[in-house]
């Protein structure tokens, strides 16, 4: 159990922009929902910035807005969840060395190393603690989560700083694409649940949260917990591992007053979403984001955020229902998230 | 009093071995693996040495136990024959009511079949099957399928610190109670994108490689996995495992000083190898030896000597590099040396560090020169540092007789084991 005391968010939303939470909404008619990047003037030397790739600017400026936030200068460990990393450096190298192994540029082989953001983040704060990358397609921000909280469980730590960050790329979508992940045509992102296709609407987004192990006067909520499960031969089995990790918190289905659900307009994949709502959830407030970041590895990032804000202003915005149910009280928020059916994680947030 | 964490099975592939077993011969008979290029079609293969695993894809499915099928990276094949290994040493089939979880680390991930594929990937629909093995989550999740390891999955990417992170967040999940014991380590195969990256920063040794030599001239890549049991002390009582080694420290700590070199007085190394001895309630002058990251660029060895001298003092252990055995495995490093360094406690041996001539200037401490038998081994250091700056050290202590009553079977057990094929090496 923690804190979430600080938060900087780019994303397709004017999050980089205003802390007012969703005020105004972007609609997109779009292949993918790219990130609205602030000026980074403000955050990384121009010197430094000039070499920097996209998602690497994008992760510092998060995490320097995270910490301004908190009131944070320097975290105890700093931990970050990617599921491709610096995919525009990656894709510079496979280039070149596929059309011809000429001596390369080595700046983009620097920056495709996936710790590249965690440690640019460090080399940024002059911060010599605890430093970690998780990897694992949308387990990756969930196991830093983990990470973080057990961090603070072990009292090595007060400030954690743990991030969610992917990127997406045109040629990395028409690869991906070919394997049915996105729907082939651009799309409106808000009205994406109206025509059931196969394939989601692919975003990106770089967030980074302040973790701490106690309040101050920025806390949007507690993190409670953080859980992921792989689904191997049926391994995947909600109604134990829901209530099991609910119940370690000391709540159960009844107490959840809002569930996010990781919908994403992928009418293979969504049907999941719903009956799993259906079966624990019927009648409660259900919620949904990916309309407003677009699905990427590390999305629930931008779900936490969303969960967050709700706890802190509370309010309950129309742009998330799934729904027209209004909960009691906005206390407990459940966020549910799965990829295919294999990596199924959770986050359980609750209000101060 | 924390949970103990006990490893109990390992399993390894290399350039100097297939399995525990070939890789202790190749060490004790002070034979590295390290090569011309052979199998990863790429223009430098008549430039650079590497430590290549001996091994066509189709004769690693062989190997993995699987039927050859598209969608299988090298990097995902040789994880899979290490954890295998490590899964049956460690007895992992039997009581699945333990909480076991796999942590796995990569950072080429299924590189070595996506540049081959690349641009099918862009223009055509021939190739799809390996889209999806491109990730570093591929390798790990075709693991977890293998084994049916479900407790706990995750995959860590800290450059060539990776498999020394995945060993340090099992036990630290173990010692949450999150787990009851876990499969840790990593893997990675020689990919033309990586081989190109590192020439391309000029830190590649045409020839075999020199680590804590004054005339030094960079790394040898390699390849491999390697996979470690680690247990809770809960967990023995119920699978009766007999452990062979302790995991009593670890420390990460981050450089922040540049995206790919040390810094001149090795900090971030310092203070991960500080943080592991402070851990394990030993002073400096009970490791009897540090299996260094020892990469051999002019940069590393210089910056982490500095830290070993500085930590140690008048305290020195023996301290070698194996890298000139496997050549630098990168993400897979972690893991591969840090059985080795379990290897010596085994075997109470060092690791002697190959093509040493001429101490470093700068330095006031020789490595290991010769292969160390018969001597005192009591607690190991693993080094393992990464580029921007991610540096982790592991402390692997033998377990002790007197205070534990399995172990003591334990030792008996594996030096039974290991005896044979000590002789056999020796015999060479």
């Amino acid at each position: 159990m923690a804190y979430i005391n600080g938060i900087g968010l780019i994303s397709p939303q004017k999050t980089a922009e205003t802390k007012e939470f969703l005020s105004e909404v972007m609609e997109y008619t779009a292949d993918y929902l790219r990130c609205i990047e602030p000026g980074y003037r403000t955050y990384i030397d121009p010197i430094q910035s000039r070499r920097m790739s996209r998602l690497i600017k994008m992760g510092i400026a998060s995490a320097k807005m995270s910490m301004t936030d908190a009131g944070c200068t320097m975290p105890d460990a700093i931990i970050t969840g990617t599921g491709l990393g610096s995919v525009e450096d990656t894709e510079k190298i496979l280039g070149e060395i596929t059309r011809e192994e000429k001596f390369l540029n080595p700046t983009p082989f620097i920056q495709s190393t996936y710790n590249t953001i965690s440690s640019q983040v460090a080399i940024q704060l002059k911060c010599h603690n605890y430093n970690s990358t998780y990897v694992h397609r949308t387990f990756s921000f969930e196991s830093g989560l983990i990470d973080g909280l057990m961090q603070i469980e072990e009292q090595k730590a007060t400030n954690v700083l743990v991030g969610a960050i992917d990127e997406m790329t045109m040629n990395h979508l028409q690869i991906t694409r070919r394997v049915g992940q996105w729907k082939m045509e651009a799309v409106n992102n808000l009205t994406l649940l109206q025509k059931p296709t196969p394939g989601a609407l692919a975003g990106e987004g770089a967030a980074f949260f302040v973790v701490g192990a106690g309040m101050c006067a920025s806390t949007y909520a507690e993190l409670a917990d953080a859980a992921t499960c792989i689904n191997i031969n049926g391994s995947f089995r909600p109604d134990t591992f829901l209530p099991g990790f609910l119940g370690k918190n000391n709540l159960s289905v009844d107490d959840i007053d809002v569930v996010m659900l990781g919908l994403n307009g992928d009418n293979v994949n969504d049907p999941h979403y719903l009956s799993f709502a259906e079966q624990f959830f019927p009648g409660k407030a259900q919620a949904w984001f990916k309309h407003l970041c677009g699905e990427y590895h590390t999305a629930t990032g931008f779900g936490l955020y969303v969960a967050a804000n709700i706890l802190k202003n509370q309010v309950y915005p129309e742009i998330l229902k799934l729904n027209p149910v209004q909960p009691a009280k906005l206390k407990n928020i459940l966020i549910y998230n799965h990829f295919r059916n294999v990596n199924h994680s959770f986050i359980l947030v609750r209000g101060c | 009093m924390p949970q103990r964490i006990f490893i109990t099975g390992y399993g390894i592939i290399s350039c100097i071995g297939n399995n525990i077993e070939e890789t202790l011969s190749s060490l004790l008979g002070s034979k590295p693996g390290t090569g011309r290029i052979r199998y990863v079609e790429t223009l430098l293969k008549d430039e650079l040495l590497v430590g290549e695993v001996p091994k066509t894809l189709a004769e690693l499915f062989v190997m993995a136990g699987i039927s050859p099928v598209d969608g299988y990276s090298r990097n995902a094949l040789l994880g899979m024959i290490a954890a295998r290994e490590a899964f049956e040493h460690g007895r992992l089939d039997d009581h699945r009511e333990l909480k076991t979880g796999l942590i796995s680390a990569t950072t080429v991930g299924g590189m070595d079949r996506s540049e081959f594929y690349y641009n099918d990937f862009l223009t055509n629909d021939t190739r799809n099957v390996f889209i999806d093995s491109y990730d570093c989550a591929d390798s790990t999740e075709k693991i977890a399928q293998l084994l049916e390891i479900t407790g706990f999955v995750t995959t860590i990417s800290t450059a060539c610190s990776s498999a020394a992170n995945a060993i340090m967040l099992g036990a630290r999940m173990i010692r949450s109670g999150r787990l009851d014991r876990v499969l840790a380590g990593g893997s990675e195969s020689l990919t033309k994108f990586h081989l190109n990256g590192f020439n391309a920063l000029k830190i590649l040794d045409k020839e075999p490689c020199k680590p804590f030599d004054q005339h030094r001239a960079g790394i040898n890549l390699g390849e491999g996995a390697a996979y470690l049991v680690l247990e809770s002390e809960e967990s023995l009582a119920k699978t009766g495992n007999v452990p062979f080694a302790e995991l009593v420290g670890w420390g990460n700590a981050c450089e922040a000083y540049h995206q790919t070199a040390s810094s001149p007085d090795g900090i971030g190394a310092y203070l991960a190898m500080k943080e592991a001895i402070d851990m394990s309630g030993l002073a400096p002058g009970d490791i009897d030896y540090v299996n260094a990251h020892g990469t051999g660029t002019d940069n590393n060895d210089l910056s982490e000597g500095h830290a070993i001298e500085r930590l140690f003092v008048d305290k020195m252990p023996m301290v070698s590099s194996t890298k000139q055995f496997t050549g630098h495995t990168t993400s897979a490093a972690g893991s591969i040396e840090a059985i080795l360094s379990v290897l010596c406690l085994q075997n109470q041996v060092i690791w002697p560090n190959l093509n040493f001539k001429e101490r470093i200037a700068e330095l006031n401490f020789s490595p290991v020169e010769k292969l160390m038998i018969n001597v005192a081994v009591n607690a190991v250091m693993s080094n393992s540092f990464g580029f921007g700056g991610n540096d982790t050290s592991l402390i692997f202590k033998k377990v002790n007789a007197s205070n534990e009553n399995n172990a003591s079977n334990a030792i008996n057990e594996n030096n039974v084991c290991n005896a044979g094929n000590t002789g056999k090496a020796r015999g060479e």
